[in-house]
């Protein structure tokens, strides 16, 4: 359809991927593999080359069974660092595929680090040492071996497209480079976008704003577009807390635990062990230690030697080369001075929380249609990199085993389900004066209010019910404002859509930090209305929103057995 | 943290543009790279392995310890030699071979 605002194109495909990053990648790769006849369409908003939270690469797989151990210690060690908010059939059937994908992956080419015997090295019970530099590229080679794989780079899926029965039939997006929409009519859609970053003020709220640990261009999109079209989600308000380098928000494990190193306050006292070994608990440790008058908080570095320095200075290269260039400009080398720590700002990323889609173990969201891998799926924390291929790989074997009951709609229809999306796109296309406030503006007034009033680093990631409130009243304003936006290009019109796919997930946030009464994990969040564990809330809080408001749903926990959808 | 292009290295490939996983950086009237948004960068790093013309510069923003050092990556083969190039101080050459892994 030609327009002088908007042109239009449709796509027809049997599956439709959104998103080409880790779990994307491999979905696309599973399905092309085991049904080479299934047409196959990928869309990724940058490139798939680099994109999603593998761009700078990893430095180790951090979920892996190694010798000695097994599927069950590792869904008990998650069950222990998530203080028992998981889904055991969500882990258990991650937990069980990660050796045999971490084969695929020496396979496809990745270099792992192996002992004289051959065996690969580990660095602690679940983690293997590799030079991952180039392991989304690698990911990306694979992927394009398949003929049968379709992959458009450079379009911004913004919702999901519902027949009359409510099944998800396709999905609408545009061009980031040219005004030009794309409806597409899929038999199936696996949402595979990633996690949230960039809902709080960041660490480096100036100039290195981006400087933050996930991907600043994970928007919580794959969230947003499900929670409008009514999908039930679970567990946000468990958030995730890093604990990072200051400043460049490098990791810290790869000097903690590959050099083996203390942690210490300011008073040089080892003080982690007041606060126990979970994720929560060690992010917890170097801000409460803080608020006490005892921060900074340090990694104890002085004194390693020059061998171990240059191979961390190598080692940061491969997954945070900014950490690298600091220590050569500043001339504050570890082996001279303790490396500064600091907790980072709250992110919604069901790859290290509990946060994301409320799936059956195919990873089938509640909408008919729609599954659902890596950081958007909620239930199952600490998958990281090879726990999201796996969660690519259940879903995409779902989708073939219930293909036959999903027919296409026609391109017709689709045209039809897709035209409100169309006109909102036209709208914030047609020319206007200047608005008065910009995407970045507001972006930056939304984070505000997050930090302030949600739980941010400036509350000391605290919050109450009235603060909560105040919290909703400031993001219903930015959303007011952010409607009434208009911009120029193709690439304003991306920026715009983030800002709401941020506020959805933001909103979604807010109702489930109201709905927890307890506070379960201290280091992520800390309800001050209920400032401690309570055992009788040991259930997950799910949501589902219907338009205008998000309903709250209370769910048992899943023990044992599988959860199937009751729909 | 961001980038800067140097213009008269570029030759106007494309392959930083490609590489960036947001987006960020775009085309000049002479199809030369330029970064159109700088505070959006998250310093990944994708942009300067991409490059074979040492084009791409990274630099840590004043914010963050920025002291006017910059960093390039020259390939050769399995090799990437990382240079960090120091005001004032000589320059620093760190090499990382693909085909071994990481220490840590």
């Amino acid at each position: 359809m030609e327009d002088e605002v908007l042109n239009s194109k449709t796509l027809k495909t049997d599956l439709l991927v959104i998103g080409g990053g880790t779990a994307g990648c491999y979905a696309a790769i599973t399905a092309a593999r085991k049904n080479p006849k299934l047409a196959v369409l990928v869309l990724e908003k940058a490139n798939v080359k680099r994109s999603g939270c593998l761009a700078a690469g990893v430095n180790a797989l951090n979920a892996y069974i190694t010798p000695g151990h097994t599927v069950e210690e590792y869904l008990e060690y998650v069950r222990w660092d998530a203080a028992k908010i998981i889904r055991d059939d969500l882990v258990l059937s991650i937990a069980k595929r990660f050796n045999r994908i971490t084969a695929d992956l020496e396979k496809m080419g990745l270099v792992i680090l192996k002992d004289k015997d051959g065996n690969y090295v580990s660095r602690g019970k679940r983690n293997i040492k590799i030079n991952g530099e180039n392991i989304k590229p690698i990911l990306v080679n694979e992927l394009n071996r398949y003929e049968n794989v379709t992959v458009v780079n450079h379009i911004n899926v913004s919702d999901l497209l519902l027949d009359a029965d409510r099944r998800v039939c396709g999905a609408v997006g545009f061009s980031v480079d040219y005004k030009t929409a794309f409806i597409i009519e899929a038999r199936a859609v696996i949402v595979a976008t990633g996690g949230a970053s960039g809902l709080y003020r960041p660490n480096n709220p100036g100039f290195s704003r981006h400087k933050m640990w996930y991907s600043p261009f994970n928007t919580g999109a794959g969230y947003a577009m499900g929670i409008r079209a009514g999908a039930e989600m679970t567990t946000f308000e468990m958030r995730f807390v890093a604990q990072r380098i200051k400043d460049t928000i490098a990791p810290t494990g790869t000097i903690a635990l590959g050099v083996g190193v203390q942690e210490v306050n300011a008073l040089g006292e080892n003080y982690a062990s007041r606060y126990g070994k979970s994720t929560s608990g060690r992010a917890y440790g170097a801000t409460h230690e803080a608020a006490l008058g005892r921060g900074p908080c340090y990694l104890a570095t002085k004194g390693i030697s020059h061998d171990e320095e240059e191979s961390l200075c190598k080692a940061y290269l491969n997954m945070a080369p900014a950490q690298t260039l600091k220590w050569l400009e500043t001339g504050e080398f570890p082996s001279s001075h303790n490396v500064q720590i600091e907790g980072t700002e709250p992110y919604i990323v069901g790859g290290h929380t509990a946060s994301g889609y409320w799936v059956d173990v195919g990873r089938r969201s509640t909408l008919r249609g729609l599954y659902a891998a890596g950081d958007v799926v909620g239930g199952a924390p600490k998958k990281f990199v090879t726990g999201a291929l796996a969660e690519g790989e259940i879903a995409a074997e779902s989708v073939l085993d219930d293909l036959d009951s999903l027919l296409p709609v026609g391109e017709e229809e689709a045209e039809r389900i897709a035209r409100p999306f169309l006109n909102e796109y036209k709208e914030r296309l047609e020319p206007a004066d200047d608005s008065l406030y910009s995407v970045e503006e507001l972006e930056e007034a939304m984070q505000k209010t997050m930090d302030v009033y949600a739980g941010g680093r400036s509350a000391g990631y605290s919050y109450n019910s009235s603060q909560l409130d105040l919290a909703t009243e400031g993001i219903d304003v930015v959303d007011s404002l952010a409607k009434q936006v208009r911009v120029k290009d193709a690439d304003d019109l991306l920026r715009l859509y983030e800002l709401y796919d941020r506020i959805t997930t933001c909103r979604a946030l807010i109702a489930h930090l109201r709905a927890r009464h307890e506070t379960r994990w201290p280091g992520f969040g800390v309800n001050s209305d209920y400032p401690n564990l309570d055992e009788a809330a040991e259930y997950y809080v799910n949501s589902k929103f219907d338009g205008e408001r998000f309903h709250i749903i209370k769910r048992e926990l899943v023990k044992g057995e599988t959860y199937e959808h009751t729909h | 943290m961001s980038i800067h292009i140097e213009r008269e290295r570029c030759v106007g490939c494309g392959a930083c543009v490609e590489a960036c996983p947001g987006n960020l950086i775009k085309r000049d009237v002479d199809g030369k790279a330029k970064i159109k948004r700088p505070r959006e960068c998250w310093g990944c790093a994708s942009c300067l392995k991409a490059c074979h013309f040492g084009a791409v510069e990274y630099y840590l923003g004043a914010d963050i310890g920025g002291r006017g050092a910059t960093m390039t990556v020259e390939k050769e083969g399995e090799l990437a030699h990382w240079v960090i190039r120091r005001p004032g101080k000589e320059s620093v050459v760190l090499t990382v071979d693909r085909r071994n892994a990481n220490k840590y």
